[in-house]
Formats: C-alpha cells, structure tokens, sequence
C-alpha cells in the first residue's frame, strides 16, 4: 500500500462485491427457477425467491428424464459428458507428450515438417471446417459413438507446444548422465522427464478437461442417438421445443449441472487452473 | 537441445499418433474444404461440377455475407472492448485491496468454466420478454425489451452472454499485468505527488500495454470462433440474420441451407483469417519474449 485513502478502498471494495454480483446474477435467478413448479412460469414473471419443488424437480431431472423432448436422465449425459472430457483430456496429453519428446531429444529428418503440420491444427478450430469434418467421421462410421466423441478433438498444439516449451528447459547434462548410466529413451522418459513435468501435466488436465467438458457443436452434429447425448449439448435439444413448451424449471436444473464439474475444477483446483491458463497461452 | 538420442526409428513412432490424427481430421478435412469451394453440388451430394472461383464470386455478391460480417465485427469488438473494460476496472480495484484478495478472485474468475452456450442460456431467460426479471424491469423504466423482434437488442444480448463468461480470463491477465509493474516506480510517483488517477493514467495504463494487446487479439479469436454456442443456443442468428456470425453462416449454410460450395467457400475465408490472426498472436509473441 502506498498511501492510505480509506474511501478509495471502499470504492474498492463496492467494485469488487458489485462484480461478484454481477457475475453471480443469472446462475441465482437459474437456481431460484429450479425449485419452482412448471406453472411458476407461465404466470408472468420468474419467481424472485426459492420455491418448494427443489427435490421433486432435480430428483426428477437427474433419475427418471431430463424432459423437454429428451427421454434419457441427466446423470446418463453426465456420464458421457464425463467419458468424453476424460478422454480429451487423456488423450491429448498422451499424443503430445509423446510428439514433444520425439521433436526434442530426437534428430531425425523430416523433423522441422512434422513440427509444421502440428502447428497448423492451431490454426483450424473445429467451427471452420465442420462440413468437412463431419463428412469424413460419417465415412469412418463413427457417428453416434465415444470414437467418433473423442478422437476428432484431441490433436493440439497448444499441448505439443507446451511440453515442447518444457523439455527444452530439460539440461543436456541430465540426458548425458542418464545416457552413461544406460537408461535408454523410454527409461529415460518414464523414469526422468514424466516426473519431471508432473506440475505442467496436472495444469493442462485442468484447463483440457474444462475445454472438454464444454464442447458444443462437435457432439451436437456427431451424435443423433440420445444415448450419447452430452449435457451441454443437451440443452440446445431441451429448447428446440415448441417455444411456450420449454419447461424452464427442468432447463435449468440441467444447465446448473451441467456447469457443476469444470466450475468446480476452477474453485477447487485455481492455482493449476491459473498456471494452466496462462501456459496455455505462451 | 543439443544432446539428443541416436534411435532412427522411435521418434516417428512417438510422433505417429499425433500426426495420424492431424492428417485424418484435420488436414483432409481442410483439403475437402478448399476442394469443395471450387465446385457445385446438388443438394443430395449425387453429381458436383467443376465451377472455379463461382463460389467466390456468388460469395462477394451476396449482400447477406456482407451483413455477416458486419455482424461479426460489431460482436467481436463488443465484446472484446466491454470483457476488457469492465475486467480492467475489477483487476485495478482487486489490486488495491489487501484483505479478501483471494476470495475476491475466486468469486470472480468462476464463470471461465461455463460454456458460452450455457452462459447464453442463463442470460436468455433473465431477458425473456414475457417472463425475465431484468426484462420485465426494463419495461417499468420505459425500456421496450424484446429480443425476439428487436436486432439490436438481439445482439445486446449475445454480447453480454458472451461477455459475461470472459471476464474472468481479461481479469486473471490484467491482475497479473499489475502485479508485475514495480512498486518503486508507483512509490516514486506517489512521492512527486502524483494522486492515484495521475499515477494509474500516466505509469499504469501505458505498462498495461502489451497485456491489452494480447487480450485484444485473444478475445477477438474467442468472439470469432467460441462463440457458436451462445448464437445457436439462443437466437440462431435471428431476428432476421441480425446476429448472424461468419462461423454461424458457415454453419447454417451447410448443415440446414445444404450449400456445400458457398458453405466451404466461406471455411476457406475464414481459414484464411484464422491464419492470419495466428500470425499476428505469434509475432506479437515474439516480441514479448524480447524484453
């Protein structure tokens, strides 16, 4: 603190607690709708305080059927949702570490290429080329399937570039020593470099599991069988209804749980996430 | 790293996967996309004709690709100029506070994990016409809130929505930006008499530089390409195209409109522009590691 002005730091604080407000507001008012009876809604304005339906509707939502047109139970598409962030996850930080270690302790020709052809996946999201992309998983036979889920979005760069970034920091004296002391290159990974980078790992899973969590558009168009249906994609199916139909009590039931998992990953993991957060963007 | 293994034939084993997954989903989707765009295909995908730069052409004479663009523009700076603003002035403010930083934080950095589909979602029944609270206060202040007929207050509240959940990645940059300015230099303003406006408008805001630029390029790719979600979750470029964006049109032409040539015509521009904000986040990069 440089001087003291208490009003400053009132100011301050009145900031801070309006933003808190600000930010908190709609996932209040998603709460307050999701203890209230369908009819609540259908009379003018959303309640403004807690209603007595919180059990009936989540028990409903999550057990028996999200409703609004989806015949499956919400803790079904957690579960998806779950199988599907995991194995982004997994699966990204698998192939990339592996590609990172490969164009940094290895001379091979063809290296500056493979390294190339990597970077340019940065360069082309999903929402570019999605006619193209889904053609091509619809002539492998993996719509409405985890493969079809997983596979298509778990090549990064961003990953590969990152554990570049980390190896490179690795001393050469390190891979000598190992060298002389026999350790070969898979030894040497499993035994030196996984440990090594334990920090940056658990700092990606957090970021790659929120990024996995939430996708939209990629299982909305690959998946047509409810069985496979995601929660956050779920919600675009539950408000295609007849508007006037939407039962906004159960919507929002499942919106808040569908936010639950990576919200809790951020609170609960926020020093990962934070270091995550900006790795990701170096 | 100049040591390295002498096994020829490991790392391209290491390097398969990866590469596997970049050709199959990436590169050859990419190359159908820029062969797509030179041809004209029947709705049903049963016979395609070569017609070279029609697509194009059709694309550059379409007042309604014009429009998209338009609306991506508006969108984008929207919400890369109000996420920066209001996350400036919070990052500021929790900088100055010494007890409840972390909680402060912590409240305030959340939403990052919520999807903008869902953050559509939440804002969209706060403003339902008929049954939101913000909009049903709206209507006692005069204000005649509804966005199912309404462009611009359409677009009003895309922008929020999106907005609303990039905040706190603007505020976790910005509260970093600050807390790298040295204190000497704040201290010795201070003791030239320079109050705490001065100081933030002539040391703080010009040190916050190469962090705004940063957020500006990021959040522009963000409204570019992240943002599907919270269009066709709720207004599905509606009324009318009035929150249309480039990737939504790239979408809904070839997905619903079934215009395969225009749809991939309009991937290949965007490509092009993806590229081209990749290179300017990467020289920028550069730059940054210089100092």
């Amino acid at each position: 603190m440089i001087e003291n002005r208490p009003w400053l730091t009132l100011v301050s604080h009145l900031s801070l607690l309006f933003g808190i407000a600000l930010v908190a507001l709609p996932v209040w008012v998603a709460l307050v709708a999701s203890t209230h009876p369908t009819e609540a809604f259908g009379s003018g304005q959303i309640p403004l305080w807690f209603g007595d339906q919180l059990s009936e509707n989540w028990g409903q939502v999550l057990f028996s059927s999200a409703g609004n047109g989806i015949d499956v139970p919400v803790w079904l598409m957690m579960l998806n949702s779950l199988i599907m962030a995991l194995g982004i996850t997994i699966g990204k930080i698998a192939i990339s570490i592996i590609s990172a270690y490969a164009i940094v302790f290895f001379r091979f020709p063809l290296r500056g290429l493979a390294f190339w052809v990597i970077f340019i996946t940065l360069m082309l999201p999903v929402e570019v080329r999605i006619v193209p992309t889904y053609e091509v998983v619809a002539n492998l036979e993996l719509l409405n399937s985890y493969s079809g889920l997983v596979l298509p979005l778990i090549a990064s760069a961003t990953a590969t570039f990152l554990f570049r970034q980390c190896f490179m920091t690795v001393p050469g004296e390190l891979v000598e020593a190992a060298r002389i002391d026999g350790a070969g290159p898979i030894r040497f990974f499993f035994d030196i470099l996984l440990p090594l980078s334990r920090t940056n790992i658990a700092a990606l899973f957090v970021i790659m599991f929120i990024y996995g969590w939430n996708q939209y558009l990629w299982p909305l168009i690959v998946t047509t069988d409810d069985a496979y249906y995601t929660l956050v994609m779920s919600i675009k199916r539950m408000l295609s209804v007849e508007q006037g139909d939407v039962q906004w009590n159960q919507v929002m039931v499942t919106t808040l749980l569908a936010m639950l998992p990576p919200v809790a990953v951020v609170v609960g993991m926020q020093k990962l996430f934070v270091k995550g957060l900006v790795d990701a963007e170096k | 790293m100049s040591v390295a293994f002498p096994q020829r034939r490991l790392p391209y084993l290491l390097l398969l996967p990866q590469l596997v997954i970049t050709f199959v989903f990436f590169l050859w989707p990419a190359e159908q996309a820029i062969e797509q765009a030179f041809y004209q295909e029947d709705a049903f995908g049963l016979s395609r004709e070569f017609v070279g730069l029609e697509n194009f052409y059709a694309l550059w004479d379409n007042p309604q690709y014009f429009t998209s663009i338009q609306v991506t523009m508006v969108f984008s700076f929207s919400v890369a100029l109000l996420g920066m603003g209001l996350a400036l002035w919070f990052a500021v403010m929790a900088d100055r506070v010494i007890r409840g930083k972390l909680a402060y934080q912590t409240l305030l950095i959340w939403p990052y994990a919520v999807t903008p589909a869902l953050a559509g979602v939440l804002w969209w029944i706060l403003f339902d016409p008929s049954m939101g609270p913000v909009a049903l206060w709206l209507k006692t202040i005069g204000v005649d809130w509804n966005h199912f007929l309404n462009g611009d207050q359409a677009m009003i509240l895309v922008v929020i929505s999106a907005t609303w959940k990039q905040i706190s990645y603007n505020f976790l940059f910005f509260l970093a930006g600050l807390q790298a300015i040295p204190r000497s230099l704040i201290e010795a303003a201070a003791i030239d008499g320079a109050g705490p406006f001065k100081r933030f408008w002539t040391i703080v805001f010009p040190l916050l530089s190469p962090t705004s630029f940063f957020l500006l390029v990021v959040n522009l790719v963000y409204a570019f390409f992240d943002t599907f979600g919270v269009i066709d979750a709720t207004t599905q470029g509606g009324p009318g195209v009035s929150t249309a964006t480039m990737v939504y049109k790239v979408f809904n032409d070839g997905f619903i409109g079934l215009d395969l040539g225009g749809s991939a015509a309009q991937s290949v521009v965007l490509m092009l522009l993806v590229g081209a904000m990749t290179v300017v986040q990467f020289k920028y990069i550069e730059r940054k590691v210089q100092y």
